[in-house]
């Protein structure tokens, strides 16, 4: 196959993709080039289609048109095992079986490196350890996942997809459901690991100035269509999170990042009594 | 695997024909003693080793329905896959007037019939959409019973009961060595699927991130609706064995679930079951469903009332 305006370094790419659940589309011909090595952030509005699209590259939704190319090849005729040594997904939601521990829970990640008759070898021992010391759950090990706090949790959830050692990984909303603090704690850690490992990233994120502050490149997506695209100065402008969110904002920069920082204007200004009054 | 073998010897050496350890063997390896052969040969001992076939069937196939659907309630006897089978082979039986094995082939097509159209109805949706179908079939089929069996005679009904109640009743050895070369192939299969019912557990988003797809889930579900099936075809549906048997493992394991340990647990059960129903009524030997049914009952009563009270099950 072959796409001259696509640069050959993107392994993985979306061209004119429309995905949906029957007759509603939910994407609508979107094309995306997800840059190597980089940390990308998808932002939008709720129900803008970013799960969908997430979903349409990891190959769980299949498109009703377009393609999506994993290194060249169209994701979907792929062997699908072969695709999860390469690319791993982490859902908003995954289920943590009751009463497994975490160790047991890791080592589920290394699922497409064995085969059937093949077990655990010390290369998936090495892989699971290995997750577990960068997302610091090693301590946790013989836990019960399920008797764990919120943030501790979804470190063992990326522990798992770590442990899959994919050089590419999707998550949908690693931050929701932890506090700030934990949520800045997450990001640090995808950050980290794509510094340290050149690990390929790709989240859905709902905060906006978090996405600005974490991202190399970010997607704007708005009713299923990309409205902005690049770095996040050049996404995260006035205009374009006018168009995308229908919010009335100024952007200043951020004072610790140096990024784009989104304050949005609403219809009441709180206090300006007491402003009036002094 | 102690308790299984503890089982089997009460079901085997006690009750009211009680045998010795050595003569137990004696009399397996050849050697013919007057009455205690026939008596163990022809009675005690098939009833025993189809009570551990059927229940390994059924307790894992019931576990593996828990696990794959997340539901405690998603158990074959529950969503109509045992129904379908009774259903179908009552048909055959009394509508086609057919017998033996070809009823035995219409109770596995049946099931597996009925279990499409479960998985049809209720979509990809997930296990609680499946639950509620399957109950809806499971009664549609229980309609379909009664009408065939009040439009027989009454000669036929007789032979229709055991399509009914789960009975150990009477089984013979043709019927018992069939069930096994059906597991030996059944089982293993399971077996070696099982290592991607670890990652189903996950999620199907999860799942198919890590390379397993849904149609593996309906895989795995076949090769349970193939364990109910050719375990009724061989001794009626057992009623709730496969329901209690995932219940019972898990707790026995400290709250992990296991499929290995689910058939086990159905085997115990439905032992431990046929030596009560043999023995609890003097003179009468009940069919075993009749006792896993009144055990089964308040257990479903039971796992419903915990389930509202810690706000889990389904």
């Amino acid at each position: 196959m072959n796409h001259p305006d696509i640069e050959p370094s993107h392994r993985l790419l979306a061209q004119d993709l429309t995905l949906g659940y029957g007759e509603r589309r939910v994407v609508h011909e979107v094309s995306v080039a997800i840059p190597d090595g980089k940390v990308t952030v998808v932002v939008g509005p709720n129900a803008c289609g970013k799960s969908t699209l997430l979903k349409g590259l990891a190959r769980l939704v299949r498109p009703q048109g377009g393609v999506v190319l994993l290194d060249g090849e169209a994701i979907h005729r792929r062997p699908t095992k072969e695709v999860a040594k390469v690319l791993g997904l982490l859902p908003q939601n995954p289920i943590a079986p009751e009463g497994v521990v975490v160790a047991d829970l890791v080592g589920r990640g290394r699922h497409p490196h064995q085969g059937v008759f093949t077990r655990w070898t010390a290369e998936d021992r090495a892989a699971v350890e290995e997750a577990m010391v960068l997302t610091d759950t090693f301590e946790l090990a013989d836990r019960a996942v399920d008797e764990l706090s919120g943030g501790q949790r979804q470190r063992v959830w990326i522990a798992m997809a770590l442990a899959q050692g994919t050089d590419l990984l999707l998550l949908d909303e690693p931050t929701t459901y932890l506090d700030v603090a934990h949520q800045v704690e997450m990001l640090d850690l995808l950050v980290e690991l794509n510094a340290r490992r050149g690990t390929t990233i790709v989240m859905v994120l709902h905060d906006l100035n978090l996405s600005a502050r974490y991202a190399d490149h970010l997607v704007a997506l708005h009713d299923g269509r990309v409205v902005a695209e690049g770095t996040p100065v050049e996404v995260v402008t006035e205009d374009v999170v006018r168009t995308v969110f229908g919010l009335d904002n100024r952007v200043i920069e951020d004072p610790v990042s140096h990024t784009p920082l989104v304050l949005p204007v609403g219809r009441h200004v709180p206090h300006a009594h007491l402003q009036e009054n002094r | 695997m102690l308790a299984l073998v503890a089982a089997f010897a009460i079901r085997v050496l006690l009750g009211d024909y009680t045998f010795t350890v050595p003569d137990f063997f004696r009399i397996l390896f050849g050697e013919q003693l007057p009455v205690s052969t026939f008596i163990l040969m022809e009675s005690k001992l098939p009833r025993a080793v189809l009570a551990v076939l059927v229940g390994l069937a059924l307790g894992s196939a019931g576990s593996l329905f828990q696990m794959l659907l997340r539901n405690p309630l998603a158990s074959p006897d529950i969503v109509g896959v045992s129904l379908g089978a009774s259903a179908a082979g009552i048909f055959a039986l009394l509508t086609l007037g057919l017998r033996d094995g070809a009823v035995s082939a219409f109770a596995v097509v049946g099931a597996v019939v009925v279990s499409a159209v479960v998985r049809w109805v209720a979509g990809t949706t997930g296990g609680y959409r499946l639950v509620l179908t399957g109950v809806g079939v499971a009664a549609a089929m229980v309609s379909v019973v009664q009408y065939l069996l009040a439009r027989s005679n009454t000669w036929d009904v007789q032979l229709a009961l055991r399509w009914l109640v789960g009975s150990l009743n009477n089984v013979p050895w043709s019927t018992i060595g069939l069930l096994a070369v059906s597991l030996a192939v059944l089982l293993p299969t399971l077996a070696v699927m099982s290592r991607s019912l670890e990652v189903l557990e996950l999620g199907d988003e999860a799942a198919a991130g890590l390379g397993v797809g849904r149609h593996r889930t309906d895989a795995l579900l076949l090769v349970g609706v193939l364990l109910t099936a050719v375990a009724v075809a061989a001794a009626g549906p057992v009623a709730f064995v496969a329901f209690m048997s995932g219940p019972i493992a898990r707790a026995l394991m400290g709250g992990r679930h296991s499929l290995l340990a689910g058939a086990l647990v159905g085997a115990v059960l439905v032992l431990l079951a046929d030596y009560a129903a043999a023995y609890l009524v003097p003179g009468v030997v009940l069919p075993v469903g009749i006792v896993t049914g009144a055990v089964g009952g308040p257990f479903l009563l039971w796992l419903l009332a915990r389930g509202a009270a810690t706000g889990r099950t389904g």
